[in-house]
């Protein structure tokens, strides 16, 4: 047994060298992007940096269009969630008991804006408002998110229910429950964590979406978009910086609360 | 079976899924206060009738009276019958004390109240002080009996139980059987029980409908249904019974109908023994033996007819294994009073298990 155990362990040497290669070579760009938002050079990357300075973060809390765009961000990922969390939880329970005709075609079809590029959807979104006449604002940004937050929502609660016995809902019933006292006390308490981290999920991403932003939105600026503009001034690297360090933090805590909910539940 | 009023009604009910007729054409009066059995193999529409009485079904055709008022279209939480689930359906994140107290919260009985009457219930179903207990943290036994609190708090009328039994184990089981049927009394809820356990059914039941392809076979007391089989699978379902085709009955009895005698009504006696008035008697050839303990069970080749055997059961009063065994081979002679002979209706005949 000794010797199995020891054996495993050495193939596991090289195996964990070539994952920690990975992982850094994942992470460290990640890494570049902390350091140089407190370089004190402004547009030149010399490694290592010549000075550190918190000066960036004063110049970038001064602009107000970083933070009309976190704003924006932060309105579009709440209000795309909130839609999301309706509409992805009311799918969820209408596929998961009914069996119908084109039962798997409508799961699929609420899959797929998440499994299409982004880029896929924001020609067909963009072209469909357009024709549709509405001007591109924030509603628009909100529809673009919104169909792919619903799908994080959904498969959430979706998997949630399938492990949820059906006959808690018919008991429930019997007990004299209607059906809307019945979601209160028996349903939303079984989805609620899966309901949490699918809206976890749901506004990290939206937070952080360019491609099908771009699409949709008018003159609007949210916060990823904003950073993509900056780097055409190099003047402003570091501010950049400082910025993506603000969507780091924000995307990280729900990415990792979500994360912790499901595993609590020993769910993915 | 309180001045025989009746609790629940069906007429001609149907229930057809597609093709498949779960119900097909149920009538039956279940009465007041009453134990009432639905017993039948799997997929034979017990279950689907008790959903109909629920409210969980609806059905194709006919109608469901309770205490004379149709049903029909009426959801499961109007209906004034509540449920205990074969897989029990307790609300796993809600305490014991929560789960019974469910359906007062929704009818918002006041709080005093319902904590008094959520307490009586948990002590006549035996789990006082396990009010804060989470169902996770209980075992089967006790699950069930949250379960059965869980509806009876209520006071239905009538208390519909899903094979409430069948995840526990035999000895559980059969002390579970006693107490249902204890409680049933002192609370005097008409109980109707779906059950596939013949044994089951006997023991509990006041009266018993045998179900077989979404039809009722038989209704009656469990004696009735035991002694009297109406067809040859209630006769082969319930108990274990020898069905006689009529070419055989012709020789034996002198009739042509199909009959069923009770394996344990027939006497093994010596070839030569006499045959006591309103009785008959048909020679044979012990072909098998198999000890039981409390009982021996023969097999019997009839001379008469020599593709047909007839199934004997033996209590082992003054033998021992070693005197049934030499038995085997033996010329024997089968003795059964007239009136322990049923003639059945021809339906579906359940094979011997065992011998």
């Amino acid at each position: 047994m000794r010797s199995d155990a020891s054996f495993v362990n050495r193939a596991g040497i090289g195996l964990r060298a070539a994952s920690t290669a990975v992982l850094i070579f994942l992470h460290f760009p990640i890494l570049l992007i902390f350091l140089y938002a407190f370089n004190t050079e402004e547009a030149a990357y010399t490694f290592p940096p010549p000075g550190l300075t918190f000066d960036w973060f004063g110049v970038l809390l001064k602009r107000s269009d970083f933070w009309n765009a976190l704003g924006l961000s932060l309105v579009v990922a709440l209000v795309s969630t909130m839609i999301a969390v309706v509409l992805g939880t009311l799918a969820a329970l209408a596929i998961y008991r009914s069996k119908f005709f084109g039962r798997d075609a409508i799961s699929l079809m609420i899959i797929l804006p998440i499994a299409l590029p982004g880029i896929v959807t924001g020609i067909a979104l963009r072209s469909a408002l357009n024709i549709s006449g509405l001007n591109f604002s924030f509603w628009t940004i909100v529809i673009g998110h919104a169909t792919f937050c619903v799908v994080t929502v959904y498969n959430n609660v979706v998997a949630r229910l399938r492990r949820t016995n059906y006959s808690q809902v018919e008991a429930s019933m019997d007990l004299g429950a209607s059906i809307w006292q019945t979601f209160r006390y028996v349903i939303l308490p079984n989805i609620a964590t899966a309901l949490l981290a699918g809206g976890m999920l749901s506004f990290a991403l939206s937070f952080d979406e360019v491609i099908v932003t771009t699409f949709t939105a008018g003159q609007q600026q949210t916060l990823p978009i904003w950073i993509f503009s900056q780097l055409q001034r190099p003047r402003d690297r570091p501010v950049t910086n400082v910025a993506a360090l603000f969507v780091v933090a924000t995307t990280l805590v729900p990415i990792l609360l979500a994360y912790r909910f499901t595993r609590e539940s020993g769910e993915t | 079976m309180n001045g025989k009023s009746v609790a629940v009604s069906l007429v001609n009910v149907r229930r057809h899924f597609g093709e498949v007729k779960a119900v097909d054409d149920v009538s039956l009066d279940v009465y007041d206060g009453e134990f009432f059995s639905m017993l039948g193999p799997s997929g034979s529409g017990k279950t689907t009738c008790l959903r109909l009485i629920a409210g969980f079904e609806r059905p194709s055709g006919g109608q469901i009276l309770l205490h004379g008022w149709d049903v029909g279209g009426v959801p499961p939480y109007d209906r004034d019958v509540n449920t205990v689930f074969q897989d029990y359906a307790l609300f796993p994140h809600m305490t014991v004390g929560r789960n019974v107290a469910y359906g007062l919260m929704i009818k918002r009985v006041p709080k005093a109240e319902r904590e008094r009457r959520v307490g009586e219930m948990l002590e006549l179903v035996r789990l006082s002080g396990m009010e804060n207990r989470k169902p996770s943290q209980l075992s089967g036994g006790q699950r069930q009996r949250v379960a059965l609190a869980r509806a009876l708090v209520n006071r239905p009328s009538v208390l519909l139980l899903d094979e409430p039994l069948g995840a526990l184990d035999l000895k559980l089981r059969q002390q579970m059987q006693i107490e249902l049927k204890n409680i049933q009394q002192q609370v005097g809820i008409t109980f109707i029980y779906v059950t596939h356990d013949q044994e089951e059914a006997l023991t509990m039941s006041d009266r018993l409908a045998v179900f077989n392809h979404g039809q009722i076979e038989q209704v009656g007391s469990p004696a009735e249904v035991y002694e009297r089989p109406a067809t040859t699978f209630v006769a082969g379902f319930v108990g274990t019974s020898n069905v006689i085709d009529a070419g055989v009955a012709r020789q034996i009895v002198g009739e042509a109908a199909t009959l069923s005698i009770r394996p344990e009504k027939i006497h093994l006696s010596s070839p030569d023994a006499a045959v006591p008035a309103e009785s008959y008697s048909v020679h044979g050839t012990v072909q098998d033996v198999v000890y039981l303990g409390m009982y021996t069970r023969y097999l019997v080749e009839l001379e008469t007819s020599p593709r047909a055997h007839l199934a004997v059961m033996q209590q082992n009063l003054e033998t021992t294994s070693m005197d049934v065994l030499t038995i085997r081979g033996k010329r024997v002679q089968l003795i059964w009073r007239r009136d322990f002979t049923r003639t059945l209706q021809r339906t579906e005949i359940v094979e011997e298990s065992g011998v």
